[in-house]
This record gives C-alpha cells, structure tokens and sequence, in this order.
C-alpha cells in the first residue's frame, strides 16, 4: 500500500510556463513542470537512458527534451515519446496549496 | 527558452528547391558540358547538404514540430545513406562516449589512421559498401554485433521495417534504370551519395580527428572552426562544433550565438578550414608512426566560472534556445 508524503517543493511562481524545475529531496531528484496550460506536473529528475537531469532541458507542451540526447517524454504521463529514451518516467502526484506546490513522495 | 519552426523551415525550403533545380538543369542539359556543374551542385546538394541535415533533423532540435523533423531525417538519411534507426543510435552513442577508444562508433580516423580509407571515404565509397551490406543484412533481420551494443531490441523492428522499404526503393531504380537502358536514374538517386560526399567528409574529418580521445571535455576533443556563408549553410553551422558538443539542445541556427556566449571559456577557434587541415594532416602523418600520439588544445587559464570579458556575469540557463 502506497503511503503519500507530501513534500513543500517550491512555489508556483517558481516555475515559468511552459518550463521545468529541479527539486532535490531525500537524495532524490526530481523534476517539476507548469504546463502552458498552468497545471503542475511532477516526474523523476533524471532520464532514464543516462541519467542526466532533465531539468536542464527543454519543455514544448506536454514535452520534455532531455538536454543531452534529445530523448523525449510526456511529462504529464511519464511515457517515452522519442529515441534514444525508450523507458518510461515514473510521475508523481502534485498538489498546489496556498501558491505552494507540494510533491507526493510517498513510498508503496 | 522557447523552440519555433523558424528559421529553419525557410532554410529547409531552399535546400530542397535548389536540389530540385539543380536536378532539373542537369537534366535538361545532359549530353552539353553544362550538365557537369548542375551535376556538381546537384551531389552537394543531395550527399553533402544531407549529412549535416541527417544529423540535426536526427537531434530534433531544428524544428519545433515535430513531423517535420521526422519527415525530413528520413528523408536526409536515406540521401546519406544511413539509416536512420541505426544512426540515431549510433549517435546518442557518439554524443555519450566523444572519442571514447571502444565506445563511440563514430570515429573518422581511428588509431594509427588508415589513408586509404581516408581517401575511400572521401567519395564515400568504403562507408557506402559497409552500409550496403548491412543494409542488405538488416532486410533479413540480422544486426552486425556492433549495431547490438547501441541499438536496443526495442527498435530492431523498426530497423528491419526501414532497410526492407530503402532496398525496395532502390530495386525500382535499378528497375527503371534497366527499363531504360540508362545509367541517368542512377545519377539522381543513389550515385550522388558517393559523387557528392567529398564535401561533406570535407567538413566532418575537422570535428575530432587528431584530437584527444578519453576525456569528457569537448574542449579538448571537438573543433569550433569559422567558415563561410556557402560553407555554414552546407554543413548548417556544425562547425560550431565544440559548442554543439557541449549543448546538443541548441539548434543549428542558434550555435553562432552559443558560440560568442561561450568563446571566452573556450579554445583558439581555427580561423578557416584549411587552417584545421594545418593541424590535421601532419597529426594523421604522426599518429602513423605513433598512434599515442594528438593534438592539445589550450583551455584560457585565467577564465573562471561566472565571468565574461566584460566583469562577472549570471549565466542565464538556456537563454540561447
């Protein structure tokens, strides 16, 4: 069973449109997203063909390029969308309280 | 930091045309001297303008749509004669492991350098018979071993699906070429890859070749080299090529202004073409005798992190996108 452990993780000011944020927890990273739509979305920090953090690299919509190969993933699903990533981002539940986005880091 | 489809869907526009009239020139002045520049431009066109164009619209970074992109690295590939599954593999391979001895898949002169795949290569003719073969051999559904090592399972149907349709394309050349007891097919589709090559390995054996191997620092392994216009808008500025190393996110049209961002961190450039040949030529000539042997470049030693030439500066993440 999932135990939810919500996580103050910045403000929503914090993050532009259409744009991406580290944010490092529990020797975790993580990566957080505003939508051009302004939904906030929440993904694994590094990509899963080699680990770089995707936090550096570009969102378009709902996606997010990794900045060192260009591999592309749906960041409001987690799905990989383009080579060379072929492994899916695990999401994590957000939650916006009092201009905070909180971050669901619970455990199963 | 925002992508959009321009400049560079223009720039695709004007490619694609002038391969078009150039190809029609050349037709229509066969069999008069006139046919032999129409011909010229019409293979830089086709084999040259499509290996830079393979490589960027492989990245992704050109266009902000994305089936643009898609459709024009398809298109690219096949002018250069790699498929596209297997090079964008290989190249997120190459981009991972730069120089890399063992690892990156994409190395123009390996230790000591053979001249005479050098010079093969110059027209494109030993990469060409490999790739042929491996075609070949994808459309029956085997990978070499090396393919193995960077290409996952994942993608070895789309491998095969690809090397079946291209060896199909070129049957119904081959075909036609028969039908009509000519060579001509040949020359428009096919042949160009080899007789318009020489100006794209022109370009690409600047990028790393005589440079260190094993060091994660593009500094020391890529080249940043000034050209032309003609030259730069053949190789779609990848003579920025330290700079794209660094930041593979940035597209093609924005590397000129990468580059005066970051020139202060960063080696010499060379000051053309020729002046990197200067450095390469006799780099291979030793590497013959001593293959432990490349060339250093020399890192500003009195740059430190934050600054510019002009005082202290906030780099501004991604502010060239």
């Amino acid at each position: 069973m999932r135990v939810a452990k919500w996580i103050d993780a910045c403000g929503t000011d914090e993050i532009e449109v259409e744009d991406v944020l580290r944010f490092d927890h529990d020797g975790r990273t993580y990566a957080l997203y505003r939508s051009p739509d302004d939904r906030f979305y929440a993904t694994d920090g590094l990509c899963t063909h080699e680990q770089v953090h995707l936090a550096d690299g570009l969102v378009m919509d709902n996606i997010i390029e990794c900045p060192k190969h260009n591999g592309r993933f749906d960041y409001t699903t987690g799905q990989a969308r383009g080579a060379p990533v072929c492994i899916s981002l695990k999401t994590y539940p957000i939650r916006i309280d009092n201009g905070r986005v909180l971050i669901d880091v619970g455990t199963e | 930091m925002k992508r959009n489809d321009y400049p560079a869907l223009p720039q695709l526009f004007v490619w694609l045309a002038l391969l078009v009239v150039s190809g029609i020139g050349a037709y229509l002045t066969l069999g008069t001297p006139w046919c032999v520049p129409f011909f010229f431009i019409y293979g830089i066109l086709y084999g040259s303008c499509s290996d830079s164009r393979w490589h960027e619209f492989g990245h992704g970074t050109a266009f902000r749509t994305r089936w643009i992109n898609d459709a024009a690295f398809q298109l690219a590939a096949f002018m250069v004669f790699r498929e596209p599954a297997i090079w964008r593999w290989s190249h997120a391979r190459h981009h991972t492991d730069t120089l890399i001895v063992g690892r990156d898949p994409e190395v123009l002169a390996k230790r000591p350098p053979s001249f005479r795949a050098l010079l093969l290569n110059f027209f494109a003719l030993q990469s060409t018979a490999t790739a042929i073969a491996r075609l070949i051999s994808h459309a029956f559904a085997r990978l070499h071993e090396e393919e193995k090592q960077f290409v996952p399972q994942i993608e070895h149907a789309r491998v095969f699906r690809t090397a079946r349709i291209w060896l199909l394309i070129y049957a119904l050349v081959a075909a036609y070429s028969i039908h009509i007891h000519s060579m001509l097919p040949w020359m428009f589709i096919g042949l160009p890859t080899l007789y318009g090559a020489w100006l794209q390995f022109y370009f690409g054996i600047t990028q790393h070749t005589g440079l260190a191997e094993d060091t994660l620092d593009h500094r020391l392994n890529s080249r940043t080299i000034y050209m032309n216009p003609i030259f730069r808008f053949v190789y779609l500025n990848m003579n920025y090529h330290t700079e794209h190393h660094m930041y593979p996110m940035v597209p093609y049209y924005k590397l000129p202004e990468l580059h005066r961002e970051l020139r202060h961190d960063m080696p010499t450039p060379y000051r053309s073409t020729l002046a990197a040949y200067r450095e390469i030529i006799p780099a291979l000539l030793r590497q013959r005798r001593d293959p432990s042997y490349f060339v250093r470049r020399n890192l500003p030693s009195a740059f430190k992190p934050g600054t510019t030439a002009a005082g202290t500066a906030t780099p501004q993440a991604g502010s060239v996108i």
